[in-house]
């Protein structure tokens, strides 16, 4: 690939207090490429992501835009760089409803300057039934949806603003099988769209299926980054267990 | 045989399902309820006495003051703090206020009084701004902030004329206290029932109209024409009440009192600025996740800040009724008040774990609150014996709050 990367992450680094959680980092992203972040719990992958997207803004390193370098302190800056994100805590607040927490920061207004909600309902009714069909009762509070409700809630976030970039913590970790399926097939025409993403996962099997290559994070360093349909699975276990790069063929 | 089945649910459920449809929150119902046990039995305790026009206009008067700042303490506890200083803030920017009106403009000129109310509500914001300043950009918390605040402006009440009472207030500053001229007579009082009639008639259709344009759900028209029938009776109700209230010695009706109408004023626009602006969703979004908000690009620090302010403002508000009431600045004024303010917005639903309350909820917890006050007054309950009470009402208050979430679907 000779296009510029969407995003490159320059050796990134993060430090709480005395603890040392993300050590140098080098990440790229490719439009429409899936990019897995593989690696035990604790690695740091979820501090690396946040330095991205404004969560967490990292102490050191360069973070590159479409070849740009820029500066990301928060959330909001994340946005203006089409920088969308799935925490793996979901970040919703439990007492508003879907329509509320999917338009939260970004409401849509009325002519004259108040909240639209009834537009908001209907716009999230669309994209919501685009994930989960069987997901009806969006205006309940989200305190009182199911794990996977509230994960289909996050993502249709995420997904709703035409993102060019997107970070997955997990995404799939509390849905049913039905569901995962269709979030793999959203991946897959996000990916057809030129969206760049970002994917957490635990399930090798699903960063296999989803990913053109996967990266591999073991204690705040970036052990490699591989195509996927040159490694096996035991490789990437391998690397992400014992820290030991696959012997090139 | 399968309709059968379904029949029983469906009817065990018949009032929740009629509830619901209705839209009514359950609690705000329960909380109707209580106020009217609480009324009938103080009215039964005292012999008639109670229910009085003389005694439910008083009772009007004074739920506006605490009535006024509750609703501001819902938002500051909705965004998970807490305002221990508005007693004070009332107290200091209400001898600002008198002093100003009496000793520094010349008292009389035509400009002097609305001068005197604005510079007031600046005060009350600024400080108002300062509290939320400590809070959301230095850190320092709102129950430590707040409660040196009690403190300071409590003293810098006593230090605006070394304890010195001011009086008399202007005139016409006097009527927004809703004493012997502050009402607004049987006339307008009639006219500003139709009015408010009028509008919940116009509201419902347009609310009804905007639902079937996007699809929505809307209430059976039954039970739309009895919400309107009630609220039309209650309307009419109190406007009665208040008419039957005479002026001394004559026939004259005295109204609606002048601040209660101050007080429909502010839940109107507070409830507007909870519902229909961003500020509002994003107090809320702040009390149910402050990550979350901010993750999702808030100003968290801005909206907290802001939102001491509005309670700095409505404290003012507040003050404003109290001197004219008083018709003097007294260095006292608002001790206490606090904890009245507290007990009315978390009676009237607002959740102390942050992220729940109504601006209504908490007038109707002011009502409460100041109806077991006053019924107390007229059983000549001491007023120690009433802090007593106040007291224990306020923890009841808050372990119903614990125990309705605990048991919540
Ligand atoms: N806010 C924080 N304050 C202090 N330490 C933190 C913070 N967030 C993360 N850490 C530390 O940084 C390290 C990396 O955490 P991170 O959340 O990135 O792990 P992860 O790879 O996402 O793990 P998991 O698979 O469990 O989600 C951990 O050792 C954690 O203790
Ligand atoms: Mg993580």
């Amino acid at each position: 690939m000779n296009q510029t990367p969407l995003v490159e992450m320059i050796n990134i680094h993060k430090r709480f207090g005395g603890v040392h959680a993300v050590k140098g980092v080098n990440l790229d992203l490719y439009p429409g490429e899936v990019v897995g972040i593989v690696g035990h719990n604790g690695a740091g992958k979820t501090v690396t992501i946040k330095a991205l997207s404004g969560a967490i803004p990292c102490d050191e390193g360069e973070i590159r835009i479409s070849g740009e370098k820029v500066s990301i302190r928060s959330p909001r800056d994340a946005r203006k760089y089409g920088i969308e994100t799935i925490y793996q805590t979901l970040a919703l607040a439990d007492n508003l409803n879907a329509p509320e927490n999917l338009f939260l920061g970004r409401e849509i207004m009325t002519a004259y300057g108040t909240l639209n909600d009834r537009a908001m309902e209907n716009e999230a009714r669309k994209v919501i039934d685009r994930l989960n069909p069987n997901f009806k009762n969006i205006t309940d509070a989200v305190k009182n949806m199911s794990g996977g409700q509230r994960q289909s809630v996050a993502i249709a976030r995420a997904i709703y603003f035409n993102a060019k970039i997107l970070i997955m913590d997990e995404p799939t970790a509390a849905l049913g099988p039905q569901e995962t399926a269709m979030v793999a097939k959203l991946i897959k025409q996000l990916k057809s769209e030129g969206i760049g993403i970002f994917l957490i996962s635990h399930d090798l099997h699903d960063v296999f299926d989803l990913s053109d290559r996967v990266a591999v994070i073991k204690n705040g360093r970036l052990i490699g980054t591989r195509r996927t349909c040159e490694v096996t699975k035991e490789d990437v276990l391998g690397m992400i267990i014992m820290g030991k790069l696959p012997e090139t063929a | 045989m399968p309709d059968l089945m379904q029949q029983t649910p469906v009817e065990e459920q018949a009032l929740s399902r009629c509830l619901k449809q209705a839209e009514i929150d359950t609690r705000m119902l329960a909380m109707v309820i209580a106020l009217i046990a609480i009324w009938v039995t103080l009215n039964f305790l005292t012999d008639g006495i109670f229910f009085t026009a003389r005694n439910m206009y008083n009772l009007a008067v004074q739920s506006s003051v605490v009535g006024i700042m509750a609703t501001g303490m819902v938002l500051v506890i909705v965004c998970r703090q807490i305002d221990l200083s508005v007693g004070s803030v009332l107290g200091f920017t209400g001898m600002v206020i008198a002093f100003l009106q009496v000793h520094v403009f010349s008292l009389g000129a035509a400009w002097n009084w609305p001068l005197t109310i604005l510079c007031g509500l600046v005060l009350g914001g600024i400080i108002g701004l300062w509290q939320g300043w400590w809070i959301a950009y230095r850190g320092v918390p709102s129950f430590v902030t707040t409660l040196a605040g009690l403190l300071m402006f409590r003293g810098a009440a006593y230090l605006v004329t070394d304890g010195r009472t001011v009086a008399p207030m202007d005139k016409t500053y006097q009527i927004l206290g809703g004493g012997l001229d502050g009402s607004i007579g049987a006339r307008w009082s009639w006219i500003f029932a139709i009015a408010v009639i009028a509008w919940m008639l116009i509201h419902c259709m347009v609310s009804r109209r905007s639902c079937i344009k996007y699809g929505f759900k809307v209430k059976p028209m039954w039970i739309q024409i009895l919400l309107l029938a009630i609220g039309a009776a209650l309307v009419c109700g109190f406007v009665m009440l208040m008419n039957a209230y005479h002026k001394p010695r004559t026939e004259i009706s005295r109204g609606i009192p002048v601040p209660v109408l101050i007080m429909i004023c502010v839940v109107v626009a507070m409830n507007l600025l909870t519902k229909i602006t961003r500020f509002g969703r994003y107090v809320f979004a702040i009390g149910g996740n402050p990550e979350a908000a901010e993750l999702s690009g808030i100003h968290v620090k801005k909206i907290t800040a802001f939102v001491f302010m509005v309670m700095g403002i409505l404290c003012a508000v507040a003050a404003v009724i109290t001197t004219a009431r008083l018709n003097a600045g007294a260095n006292s004024m608002g001790t206490l008040a606090e904890l009245n303010v507290i007990a009315a917005a978390v009676i009237g639903g607002t959740s102390l774990a942050g992220g729940q309350g109504t601006i209504i909820g908490a007038i109707l917890g002011a009502v409460i609150m100041q109806s077991l006050d006053s019924g107390m007054v007229l059983l000549g309950i001491s007023s120690a014996m009433r802090q007593v009470v106040i007291g224990t009402v306020l923890i009841l208050a808050v372990w119903f709050d614990v125990v309705y979430n605990r048991n919540r679907p």
